[in-house]
């Protein structure tokens, strides 16, 4: 997936969010840390310049509510959950660039209510690779890859890799 | 942040390299919103025990690693043997044996000895954290110190510190130097001279009786409690008299930067140390320490409790 193809996919995925939420009223975004930050401001730039009204974004880093936190050595470090609204009574929009076990997702939900009660929460992910362990299923989509499990999708930002791409490695690679 | 967490136990920060402090740190801050939630409580580590000993009186140390462990939702009991001075080598094998049987996963201690956590957690294969020993240690004091400096100021490098009080019975002003000079800080000590450790220099600070020439050009001012209890010991002719020459109040801040912070590990003794007027005035950060020590607490049980399993995954093939 190049440049132009995941521009192209941020636009329709903004265009289906704000088409179902008919508009912006209540709809807040919310990026899991890391890969759905740059991926949740981008969706946030896009449907502000569409609809020429604000929409509230804040970041989550699920890390304390792992559900692996016992079985992996030492703990991975902690980043700052930054949600400056409240949530309860929002239609909230997870934004994650891959989806794969599901397994984050669990987490972000469990975060996302222990910070207040949303009405509604939907999922928007870039990737969508297939192998889930949980009955979690995105909203949004930009592109379903299917992949092998010794497989790995890695997502570039030009924010923080200098370039925007996705690509499929095999373990090993990189 | 990009290195982990390697230690099992937190003894002291003289072992600790400056990247270790600095992950603890920003680890806190990370954590510190959980207490600004309405449900002020994450599930990480729900199942985990944590034993907090304490062999010596405590109020906010205790009652902090408590609401830590309560907000991580870890499970804590509480021991405490205030006041008794025959709690000493062989009561402490005893306790280690029964800590061991109740199967706890963490071990918070403060005890009068120097160095037994450090015993402790050489002889146990879960992580111990030291909640003050003795004249040694005090570590999370002096983190959650580090932690109030740098929030206010905004960096740790190159900022000058004065601790002024009893700093040779201070296991905070110890921590707060081992810490704080790795840190890049510049440590200045201020106390009459029975007050003052011998050979200072060596810990790569300076010393003085002087307090004028202390807080001059301090952008923090740490104070440390009188020990009313050892006055017996005569370190100096009365209370009053050290009132007179190291109390801060209004009239001595006249030598200090305008902006400079006043800090206090508690409890403090309100006309001694610190005047009352300056203790609630917005130079004091006193209450934010208080505030802050939750949030370093939450990081380090956190940071220690991943390094655990793996010491008890190994147990477990071994056994």
């Amino acid at each position: 997936m190049d440049s132009d193809e995941l521009n192209r996919a941020v636009t329709r995925i903004a265009h289906e969010i704000l088409e179902k939420n008919k508009g912006t009223e209540d709809l807040v975004l919310v990026g899991i840390r890391t890969g759905g930050a740059v991926l949740a401001k981008r969706f946030q730039e896009k449907m502000e310049s569409i609809e020429k009204k604000q929409i509230p974004f804040g970041l989550l880093d699920i890390t304390l509510y792992r559900d692996d936190l016992s079985e992996i050595g030492p703990q991975p470090n902690v980043r700052e959950t930054e949600i400056y609204f409240d949530v309860s009574g929002k239609k909230v929009v997870l934004v994650d660039d891959v989806l794969f076990s599901g397994r984050t997702i669990r987490c972000a939900l469990d975060a996302l209510i222990d910070l207040g009660r949303p009405k509604s929460i939907q999922l928007a992910v870039l990737i969508d690779r297939g192998h889930r362990e949980l009955p979690i299923k995105p909203d949004y989509v930009g592109k379903n890859i299917p992949t092998s499990h010794d497989e790995k999708v890695v997502v570039k930002f030009k924010e923080h890799d200098g370039e925007d791409n996705v690509i499929v490695v095999t373990e090993g690679e990189s | 942040m990009s290195i982990l967490w390697k230690r099992k136990d937190l003894v002291g920060l003289k072992d600790l390299e400056a990247e270790e402090i600095q992950l603890v740190l920003d680890t806190a801050k990370s954590l510190q919103e959980i207490s600004l939630r309405p449900v002020k409580k994450v599930p990480t580590l729900r199942g985990r025990t944590v034993a907090n000993l304490f062999f010596e009186p405590s109020t906010r140390t205790r009652v902090s690693f408590e609401l830590a462990e309560k907000r991580l939702s870890a499970d804590a009991i509480n021991f405490t043997s205030a006041g008794s001075s025959t709690v000493k080598g062989e009561t402490l094998k005893d306790t280690v044996r029964n800590i061991e049987s109740l199967k706890v996963d963490l071990i918070v201690m403060r005890h009068p000895a120097s160095g037994a956590p450090h015993r402790l957690a050489e002889s146990l294969p879960i992580s111990v954290v030291n909640a003050g020993d003795g004249i040694n240690e005090h570590p999370t004091q002096a983190l959650l110190d580090m932690f109030t400096i740098r929030e206010k100021k905004g960096h740790l490098a190159g900022i000058k510190v004065a601790f002024v009080g009893d700093i040779v019975h201070s296991r905070v002003a110890r921590s707060n130097i081992w810490g704080l000079t790795k840190m890049g800080a510049e440590v200045t000590l201020c106390a009459p001279k029975t007050l003052l450790p011998a050979q200072v220099e060596a810990l790569g600070v300076r010393a003085t009786s002087n307090l004028e020439e202390a807080i001059h050009e301090a952008d923090v001012i740490n104070l440390l409690r009188i020990q009313m209890e050892r006055q017996s010991e005569s370190y100096f002719p009365s209370i009053r008299e050290y009132a007179n020459n190291y109390q801060i109040n209004r009239d001595v801040l006249k030598h200090a930067k305008p902006d400079v912070l006043i800090m206090h590990p508690g409890p403090v003794n309100r006309g001694i140390e610190l005047s009352s007027d300056v203790m609630d005035s917005p130079y004091s950060v006193i209450l934010d320490q208080v505030t802050n020590g939750l949030a370093v607490r939450m990081a380090v049980l956190y940071l220690l409790s991943g390094v655990r399993n793996r010491a008890a995954k190994k147990a477990s093939v071994h056994s």
